[in-house]
């Protein structure tokens, strides 16, 4: 039986999970937001993980039709999002009959109108959402549940009468805490076919999109191979999924890790601090990395390691927002933004505004007087990115500086804008040195906790390492 | 301290002695007895005692204050008198001490000072405590002396000289003039060979950190052993009874095999080894140590124990040369060493007491301990290839003291240790 090692990351702001095999190459992440009840969003973490860690698998079964096959691979991007979306509505039955329940034992008024346009949000939402999942790209911003549905509900509460906001806003608060925290196990084989079946839906309907030279080519091969295809990818995936279904994922050894890794439910010898975490998986994917930045929702850190990849010492900001990923979700609650908008908007930004408030809270005063005298959005959301840095920096220099390759992990490092500053401004301070952002740079401190697992930590340390990401 | 350890023979003495000190101060006016308060780096205890004053510390004080959980009201009240929220909390502590009545940590009133005395110029915000202080008692004497900063790693001759003219000129005069008493050059010479035997004591007490495991914690435990050289006693001697009685209890340790003592008794395992920069917190003094012998940690050397006096090197104070050593003295406090001065004194006691790691703890209202503290640690990390860690906290100000955060940052630090002692021990093999 094949071996898997588990690692948690149970952050401020989310929860992530990564299984790798005895390789250390991951195999499946999960990542959920990190709610009041620290148990289910470690466990729906490691649940996504596993799911994740079933499609690698299935993927490895026809990895030579997916690297020869356009309609494979799009076949396989698409699969997982129509997954996603299964889940997704299994959740928001529950959330739906908790917002039903909580309204009908309201004692407002007006409730007989409440219950209705309740009823008529939730038939306006349920196909959106739906229809963003499957035909849109949805799938692949990275929102969590809360996320998506509040960004719709908020949407159409705000076009309903000034009435309804309170006990609309009041039904929401009360009912997405429970269903957030509800654990509800999938299964894998039932949701994939199902997935399926909903696939087939899509492709069978699709029209011919016309080539205007607005996407790239590949594009248009994928989709229409996948069109014309799709009952081959079908068939080779039916023939793998009952094998992979029925495959236990052997989580020989776990290490938690993460703000909240006290209050997992592991033993204390499978806890880790999460400073040597982050070194240990940013160094694991790029090995001459000496320094380490990791910008989380409440703290940031600045690592220096060695050739082992273990931590020499740190320097961490842990006592104010200002400079951690809450200053941006501050930010972007101020501006009514998503977190995902900031990045791209501060982007496109002429010049950056000089936001010279040092505290979060007060920065938002700021934001408001510039706001007030005409300064524009994407000028003082760049300031903002840029005064997150410029703290991020300082960091580094206390903790000596950046010495050799760079690393920047955490969840902050999926913000554009914050990797255009960080970039510039390692550079302005220590000349060209390689500087190393993946796309898994929110997963590193759950990469190097399963790879602590892995090596049992105390019995078998690390001497050299080979390590690479699966495909 | 735990059953056992309250039977330690110089634990009850040292209490004596505090006690009989403040009982002192409290009947000072009855006795007639001149009082000086003072500070402790480049204290000049002898000299005070030649003159039959009795010593005040105001930062002992304070920091006594936050060990009975009283600086958070104390700052309170010198807040409430625009004191503003930088300053050093030792300061704010002791003016609202002050402000609430003047009562010490026996429970009884600590007089008005005769002298106000800054024989130490290195914190120059010790000048300010006392310019407030001369505001509220304007009868006090004021008598400054400027102590010339080891800026060439050097005491020369002419510093020296520079020193000793200021105390026959300014210092001594005063004291006359104040307590009525004629300077007596051979009793300051008495006071300054119980000094010297006092100082060969500790020094031997602070070097038997090289045993493993360690007989003491040079930290945590070590504020209080060098609470009475800090709190007057330099110069009698009671000093050196109470340091001879320590001595042998840990010799006794040491012959034992055993670790220190902790609150909760005796540390078992000694799994780090560490020196400590930087004054430890006291207002949850309990706490911070305890995350500390948790996990196994021992502090085989401090600079803060070193605040009032540096033994390391074999300075003595010489009754040969009283007023020279009393110069000498004041120059050679650790604060007013520089930055690569004490990088090698520090340097010294990782390598002499085999420590496994470096830790900082930054004062935020501290200016004479944090300046150079980041320089030195990256020093001393590059020099000895040691683990280093950096904590930050206040003295005796409670909000600023985050057991969390704290905890949070050693554990994760003792966890690189852990990492590190390891793969070191694979290389050997």
């Amino acid at each position: 039986m094949n071996k898997y090692y588990l690692g948690i990351d149970l952050g401020s702001t989310t929860s992530k999970a990564v299984i790798i095999n005895d390789q250390d190459v991951i195999v499946g992440r999960g990542i959920t937001n990190t709610r009041a009840n620290y148990k289910v969003a470690a466990d729906i973490a490691r649940e996504e993980a596993i799911y994740d860690a079933r499609f690698t698998l299935l993927s490895n079964k026809i990895k030579q039709d997916m690297e020869a096959k356009p309609e494979f691979k799009k076949y396989m991007a698409d699969i997982r999002t129509v997954f996603q979306y299964q889940q997704f509505k299994r959740r928001m039955e529950s959330l739906e009959a908790m917002l039903k329940k909580t309204v009908s034992e309201f004692t407002y008024s007006n409730k007989d109108a409440i219950v209705k346009k309740l009823d008529e949000i939730l038939e306006i939402i349920r196909p959106q959402i739906r229809s963003e999942f499957i035909y849109g790209d949805l799938g692949s911003k990275n929102q969590f549940f809360r996320d998506i549905v509040s960004e719709k509900y908020n949407l159409e509460v705000g076009k309903i009468g000034r009435e309804f906001y309170e006990p609309f806003m009041l039904a929401f608060d009360k009912s997405i805490t429970p269903v957030e925290n509800e654990m509800v196990l999938f299964n894998f084989k039932e949701l994939v076919l199902e997935s399926m079946t909903v696939l087939e839906e899509k492709y069978k309907g699709l029209a011919d999109e016309q080539e205007d030279g607005s996407k790239e080519d590949w594009y248009y091969a994928e989709l229409n191979a996948v069109k014309d295809n799709y009952k081959n990818v079908e068939f080779s995936l039916r023939e793998h999924i009952e094998t992979i279904a029925g495959q236990e994922i052997h989580i020989a050894k776990m290490v938690g890790t993460g703000y909240g890794r006290a209050l997992l439910p592991f033993p204390e010898d499978c806890i880790k601090s999460e400073i040597l975490c982050h070194a240990y998986g940013a160094h694991a994917i790029f090995p001459n990395t000496r320094t380490v930045l990791d910008i989380g929702g409440q703290d940031t850190k600045a690592i220096q390691v060695d050739s082992h990849g273990l931590v020499t010492s740190f320097h961490m900001n842990d006592r104010c927002a200002a400079g951690c990923g809450r200053y941006l979700g501050y930010i972007a609650d101020e501006f009514g933004l998503s977190l995902n908008e900031l990045g791209p908007e501060a982007n496109s930004a002429t010049k950056e505004t000089t936001i010279c408030s040092t505290c979060t809270v007060f920065a938002g005063a700021e934001v408001k007087e510039l706001l007030h005298n005409g300064e524009e959005r994407p000028n003082i959301l760049a300031g903002l990115h840029k005064a997150i840095v410029q703290r991020a920096m300082s960091l580094i220099a206390r903790s000596g500086g950046v010495r050799n390759e760079f690393t920047f992990t955490g969840g902050v490092a999926r913000n554009q804008a914050v990797l255009k500053y960080v970039k510039q401004m390692v550079k302005d301070s220590y000349g060209e040195v390689t500087m190393n952002i993946h796309t898994d740079s929110i997963f590193m401190g759950a990469l190097g906790g399963a790879m602590f697992a892995r090596r049992n930590i105390s019995a078998d340390l690390p001497k050299t390492k080979t390590s690479q990401l699966a495909d | 301290m735990s059953q056992e350890a309250q039977k330690e023979k110089s634990m009850i003495l040292q209490k004596e002695m505090i006690e009989g000190l403040f009982n002192d101060l409290a009947n000072a006016k009855e006795t007639g007895k001149k009082v000086c308060y003072t500070f402790v780096p480049g204290n000049l205890s002898e000299l005070i005692r030649t003159f039959d004053m009795l010593p005040v510390y105001p930062e002992i004080n304070a920091l006594q204050s936050a060990m009975r959980k009283k600086s958070a009201g104390y700052i309170k009240e010198a807040e409430k008198n625009a004191h503003s929220e930088d300053v050093c909390t030792y300061v704010k502590c002791d003016v609202g001490m002050m402000m609430k009545g003047n009562i010490g940590p026996t429970g009884q009133k600590i007089p008005e000072p005769d002298i106000l005395l800054l024989s130490y110029t290195g914190c120059f915000t010790f000048l300010k405590w006392f310019e407030t202080l001369k505001r509220e008692y304007p009868n006090a004497k004021v008598i400054m002396v400027h102590t010339p900063y080891q800026e060439n790693a050097v005491m020369t001759p002419e510093m020296t000289e520079y020193m000793v003219k200021q105390f026959k000129e300014e210092v001594i005069p005063q004291m006359e003039a104040v307590t009525g008493i004629k300077y007596d050059e051979a009793k300051l010479k008495r006071h300054l060979e119980l000094s010297r035997q006092a100082e060969d004591l500790i020094a031997k007490i602070f070097d038997t950190t090289k045993n493993k495991p360690s007989p003491i914690d040079a930290y945590f435990a070590g504020v209080y052993y060098i609470g009475p050289i800090n709190i007057g006693f330099r110069g009698t001697q009671k000093a050196v009874d109470y340091y001879k009685e320590l001595y042998s209890e840990i010799l006794e340790r040491i012959r034992l095999g055993l670790g220190p003592i902790t609150p909760e008794g005796e540390m078992k395992e000694e799994k780090y080894r560490l020196v400590v920069e930087g004054p430890p917190n006291w207002t949850s003094f309990r706490e911070f140590w305890k995350i500390f012998y948790d996990m196994g940690a021992v502090i085989v050397a401090s600079s803060y124990t070193k605040v009032g006096g540096v033994y390391d090197l074999g300075w003595r104070h010489d009754p040969e040369r009283p007023l020279e050593a009393l110069a000498e003295y004041c120059m050679n406090c650790y604060t007013n060493l520089n930055i690569p001065q004490r990088i090698d004194l520090l340097s010294k006691c990782i390598t002499e007491y085999s420590a496994d790691g470096y830790v900082t703890n930054s004062i935020k209202s501290c200016n004479s301990f944090s300046a150079g503290q980041l320089g030195m640690m990256r020093e001393i990390e590059d020099r000895l290839e040691v683990p280093v860690g950096f904590i930050e906290s206040d003295l005796v100000d409670p909000r600023y003291f985050s057991y969390s955060n704290i905890k949070n940052r050693l554990e994760s630090y003792f966890q690189m240790l852990e990492q590190r002692k390891m793969i070191k021990e694979e290389e050997k093999v």
